[in-house]
């Protein structure tokens, strides 16, 4: 459910760093609590965003989220098929799903991410007070 | 007259039902101290009869383009509407619906606003339709905050010779949301391009034009089109609908949003409403689109059907993230628009403009060819063209109403500002206006004027209009608006 | 696998099939069509005609004609008449979709609307040609006042929302007029609220704050305490709430709010519970917008035109939007614009017969502005005045009585088989819950198909978002006790069938002319034109 490799958010974004580069998308948790997506809102190449800032929107059959920047930096990449193919995310989050990648300009942030096991005690907690 | 079915003794067995002695139980959690303990203050009920003759009495006091010869125009057009359309309206399965919630069991409504986004993108030569929106003026506003978030820029570039009424409204929108108007000055009755080319920067989100613009003309839509994308700002371009069977779609000279006013489709004149904005734009906008939409999927056996969609813009969903607040739609002006355009279809909106064009060319070149009388500008018209008068328009307009005919609007009431346009009167003539009626105006403003009409129509003298309307001393002139309050 | 209508209950499925009687696919207009066909017949061209390129340069024109059907009359009128026996609407039968007061829509109004003196009228057109069409909307403007206890009225609004964003754009204008509009960038919607609320806001600039509910379903007042503060624009309420509960604290809320310099505005969509019982104004309210397609019975249309006329107090009269309809009173010379004189117009001529003149005010220095072209939506004024003549305060307070009636005594029966959250007496609409029948996992979605089965619309559902698996009826005064019955032996027949056979419920509704349809496909895929 939730790939070791891969660093986590409380806003249920997950990372993958490849070198100075982090590809971001959305737990299996977060697809599943949206429900069908049925669209997104891609960020442009080249956007510089803040850790914490909004760097994409997502529109679910029942509601409209957002995701979050995991980790400041710049937009280098997005992946224009989610566009045509939302359902991406729910099929695939941690893979065709992925949503964007930005250049990390301040790697310390890194250590803020939480680990798998971190991020799976957060969503059986949750759970739990529901 | 209460329209309640239930008698007393229903409304006994219910209370008895609910367990309680009487309806006053069922609101003591209201505190007494907002409790209104007096009648509402209001005129006694009145019985149906009653109500047929008093209200038959206020709109007797009224007249309507059916009394009098109208030039009016002004953004609400007196145009044909079909007998066949009214029918179709006035069926109650569409008209006391609500909005297509439960999609099984409102296939008409949907089928028909389908029906209507497709023949607004028909017609436009746009990609995408949305449902509709209140009118002209609200597409506007709503047209510049979707291009403000599709290009995430904030500044607003329109033109004066938009509606004022249009430009009002978008001023009262736009302070609200922060973002900075621009307005752009006509001269020759069109909007200033060199003005317009210094004026849009990397900052502006949008440009707004008009076309047939206020005063009737057709603008350089193309050009104004390519000086916003040379900034990379979206060209929203608004026009009349009834306009496309005969001037080039908004599709075809790059516009990216197109609205307008859509209450000459079918729309009666209703004294201002209920009309229909209408909003169309490129695909790749649909996630920034306001307002509702209606698609095509399928059921469980295959069969085709249609559901409110891309709900997830809409304020029920998105709340404070919506595209817009806007909640309804004018579904049922949208119908009367999507029948007219039916009923029209490929050839019929072909003709109406084609009257329009050439019944408003005869006019003007008549009105032109009375001493004192001049074309305001020369730039190319529809159905709606500016004249300077040699008297006071709004004593011509007086005057003439004396005879039955309201000749159009004064200008200096709506564009006070503009000195040019103190002897203005914007006349639109419709394809309703016979010829007759065309030589019945011109021979009144001739007189009017002190001038002698030239003879080559031999033009009989008009009886006196309707006498059942006095004319008061001080009258106001046509009910306008006014720029600049905002 | 659809499985075919059976086990419903003696009479509802002939109903439900009289219901939908066009059963066939409809094609659209656009397959109708065929080459040469016409349905129209326009004025002759009696001017001379000259050459089109020679009136309007080439480039303007359009090169190839739009792609609209080639149909005669007698297609489109069938295909209309046809798309419209596949509509529901109240005219078909109960529509209890709460929030939304489906009441019926007497037809006499939709007669008067018709008459060539309303319906015929320019609004560019002299004044003294239009005075029976402003004096209807001078006397609506003060009959709305007194409904609604406020001191001026504007009708220009087109809908509900609309009447929101105006209502807030005047707050808006009031703070900033008073040097606060930097500081107040706040407005706190309670999370009942009705999802317009906080889009209104949002639209207007401002940054939206929750309160949360109490367990009486009211606004939580020790919440409010916390969060109200002079950063606080407003505070958006409708009351009864969209849980069809009246909020009894709302003498503490109002003071809490204007303690802070904070105005509050009423969402007037659940007005038709408490006409002529109590008054938003006399409630504290500043600020409010009347639904005159909900309380004041004229037709949606199918989702539309409405009309959302505001109301304001005197403090707040000064923005209101331009034009406001002002009588002239002959004799005296004052001007009257609200309940009480403004005394700001100029004295013109009259007629010097003593009759008042009506005539549109643009003289207003601090309006807002504009939020609609003209005056608004002028034919759904005419239907709405008509059906206050028609009710005069009697009839207007026995509505709001009998609807509140109505919902009680659905409730009361519905009680022992759905969950209900909030325990009390409501007013005009109430709100249950499909919690009994998730256990079989049935749904609300379910139970809202279900009813489309026994010929009714189904109530509004998932809504507020305050109740998991909400079903919010509204039946409105307009229903007799029969109908109201029928439909709740609908629903107590889908809570039994729940238990007995969950599978049925998931696959209704069964008799529709289609079934339940693909939206999340219609989502992802959009197609939105032929």
């Amino acid at each position: 459910m939730y790939p070791e490799d891969l660093k986590y958010t409380e806003k249920h974004e997950w990372v993958r760093l490849e070198g100075n580069r982090a590809v971001i998308g959305i737990t299996s948790h977060a697809q599943d609590q949206l429900g069908a997506i049925v669209g997104i809102g891609l960020p442009q190449v080249g956007d510089v965003v803040e850790q914490g800032q909004e760097l994409a929107d997502i529109d679910s059959m029942k509601t409209a989220d957002v995701i979050y920047a995991p980790v400041s930096g710049t937009v280098v990449e997005v992946n224009k098929k989610l566009e045509e193919h939302p359902e991406l995310i729910n099929d695939d989050p941690y893979g065709e799903g992925w949503v964007a990648v930005i250049e990390i300009s301040n790697e310390e942030e890194i250590g803020s991410l939480m680990s798998a096991e971190e991020y799976r005690a957060l969503v059986e907690e949750g759970e739990e007070g529901h | 007259m209460n329209y309640i079915p239930n008698t007393e003794r229903d409304l006994r067995e219910m209370l008895a039902a609910i367990g309680v002695g009487s309806a006053e139980e069922l609101f003591s959690d209201i505190p007494a101290a907002v409790r209104l303990n007096r009648d509402l203050d209001l005129p006694p009920a009145l019985s149906e009869y009653e109500l047929i003759k008093h209200m038959s009495g206020l709109a007797a006091r009224n007249r309507g383009v059916d009394d009098y010869v109208s030039f009016l125009g002004g953004g609400a057009y007196d145009h044909f509407i079909p007998s066949a359309l009214f029918t179709i309206l006035g069926r109650s399965e569409f008209y006391t619906a609500y909005t297509p919630y439960q999609a099984e069991v409102s296939q008409g409504v949907l089928q028909s606003i389908f029906e209507y986004q497709s023949l607004i993108c028909e017609l436009t030569g746009m990609d995408v339709s949305n449902a509709s929106l209140y009118d002209g003026a609200t597409a506007v506003a709503e047209a510049a905050t979707m291009a403000a978030r599709q290009t995430r820029r904030n500044e607003i570039v329109i033109s004066r010779a938009v509606h004022p009424e249009y430009r009002m409204l978008l001023k009262t929108y736009a302070h609200a949301l922060g973002l900075p108007v621009k307005e752009i000055s006509f001269s020759g009755g069109i909007t200033d391009l060199e003005e317009l080319k210094s004026a849009v920067t990397g900052a502006t989100a949008c440009v707004i034009l008009q076309s047939p613009n206020f005063f009737g003309c057709i603008e350089p839509m193309g050009e104004a089109a390519d000086i916003s994308h040379a900034e990379g700002a979206l060209f929203v371009a608004c026009v009349d609908p009834i306009s496309l069977g005969i001037l080039a779609p908004p599709g075809e000279y790059g516009a990216d949003i197109a609205i307008g006013e859509g209450q000459a489709l079918g729309n009666p004149l209703n004294f201002g409403g209920p009309y229909l904005g209408f909003l169309a734009c490129k695909n790749e906008f649909i996630r920034n689109m306001p307002g509702r939409v209606v698609g095509e999927t399928t059921d469980p056996r295959g069969r085709r059907g249609f559901v409110l969609t891309l709900q997830a813009r809409e304020q029920h969903i998105r709340r404070e993230r919506a595209t817009s607040n806007i909640c309804s739609n004018e579904a049922l002006c949208a119908l009367a628009a999507t029948v007219y355009l039916s009923l029209l279809g490929k050839s019929g909106i072909r003709e109406v403009g084609e009257l329009c064009v050439q019944k408003s060319h005869y006019a003007a070149k008549r009105i032109a060819s009375i001493p004192g009388f001049s074309m305001k500008y020369s730039a190319p018209f529809f159905k709606e063209f500016v004249i300077g008068c040699p008297v006071e328009p709004s004593s011509l307009i007086i005057e003439l109403k004396g005879q039955g005919i309201l000749p159009g609007i004064e200008l200096a009431r709506m564009l006070p500002q503009d000195e040019n346009l103190k002897d203005a009167l914007l006349v639109a003539v419709t394809e309703k206006r016979t010829k007759e009626e065309i030589d019945r105006l011109v021979q009144a403003m001739a007189q009017c004027a002190g001038a002698a009409v030239q003879s080559d129509v031999g033009a009989t003298t008009q009886p006196a209009g309707d006498t059942r309307t006095e004319r008061a001393a001080g009258d106001r002139g046509p009910a306008c608006g006014r720029e600049g309050l905002a | 696998m659809i499985i075919e209508p059976e086990g419903l209950g003696p009479g509802v499925e002939s109903r439900a099939m009289a219901q939908n009687k066009a059963r066939g696919p409809e094609p659209l207009i656009s397959e109708l069509s065929s080459p040469g066909r016409k349905g129209y017949s326009l004025p002759p061209m009696d001017v001379e005609a000259g050459r089109l390129e020679d009136l309007i340069p080439e480039a303007y024109l359009r090169k190839a004609p739009p792609g609209l059907p080639e149909v005669s009359e007698v297609d489109v009128v069938r295909h209309f008449i046809r798309l419209s026996q596949k509509n529901y609407g109240v005219d078909v039968g109960f529509y209890p979709l709460g929030s939304c007061t489906m009441k019926y829509n007497p037809k006499v109004n939709e007669y008067l609307a018709s008459l060539p003196g309303f319906m015929s009228l320019h609004p560019y057109e002299p004044e003294d040609l239009v005075q029976g069409a402003l004096e209807l909307m001078y006397e609506l403007q003060q009959y709305l006042c007194e409904i609604g206890g406020m001191d001026s009225v504007s009708l220009q609004p087109a809908a509900g929302a609309h009447g929101e964003l105006t209502g807030l754009l005047m707050i808006r204008a009031y703070h900033e007029y008073r040097g606060e509009g930097q500081k107040r960038t706040r407005v706190i919607v309670p999370d009942s609220a009705h999802g317009t609320n906080p889009a209104s806001a949002a639209f207007c600039g401002y940054k939206v704050v929750e309160v949360k509910s109490d367990d009486r379903g009211g606004v939580d007042v020790r919440a409010l305490r916390e969060i109200m503060d002079d950063s606080v624009a407003a505070l958006m309420l409708t009351n009864p709430n969209t849980l069809g509960l009246f909020d009894e604290n709302i003498v503490e809320v109002a003071e809490i709010v204007h303690e802070k310099g904070g105005l509050l505005y009423y969402d007037g969509a659940n007005m038709n519970a408490i006409m002529g019982m109590a008054r938003p104004g006399d409630m504290g309210f500043d600020v409010l917008h009347f639904n005159l397609h909900k309380t004041f019975s004229t037709p949606h249309g199918g989702g539309g035109p409405g009309s959302g006329p505001v109301g304001v107090k005197k403090a707040l009269e000064p923005f209101l939007p331009v034009p406001v309809v002002a009588r002239r009173d002959a004799r005296a010379g004052d001007v009257q614009t609200g309940n009480e004189q403004a005394g700001n117009g100029r004295v013109e001529d009259s007629r010097g017969e003593g009759a008042p003149r009506y005539f549109l005010d643009y003289d207003r220095p601090l309006s807002i502005g504009r939020v609609r072209s003209f005056y608004g939506n002028f034919g759904v004024m005419v239907k709405a005045y008509a059906y206050i003549r028609a009710l005069g305060a009697k009839g207007l307070k026995e509505a709001s009585e009998a609807a509140v009636i109505a919902a009680n005594y659905v409730l009361s029966r519905l009680k022992s088989h759905y969950h209900v959250p909030y325990d009390r007496h409501c007013k005009h609409e109430f709100v249950i819950s499909a919690k009994n029948q998730m256990e079989y996992g049935v749904r609300t979605s379910d139970i809202a198909k279900a009813l489309l089965d026994y010929g009714f619309h189904a109530p509004t559902i998932y809504f507020p978002l305050i109740v998991k698996e909400a079903i919010m009826v509204e039946p409105t005064e307009t229903e007799s006790k029969e109908t109201l019955d029928a439909f709740c032996e609908a629903l107590i027949e889908i809570a039994d069938k729940a238990r007995s056979d969950p599978e049925y419920l998931h696959q209704a509704p069964h008799t529709t002319v289609v079934g339940r349809l693909d939206e999340v496909t219609a989502a992802r895929k959009p197609k939105l034109r032929w």
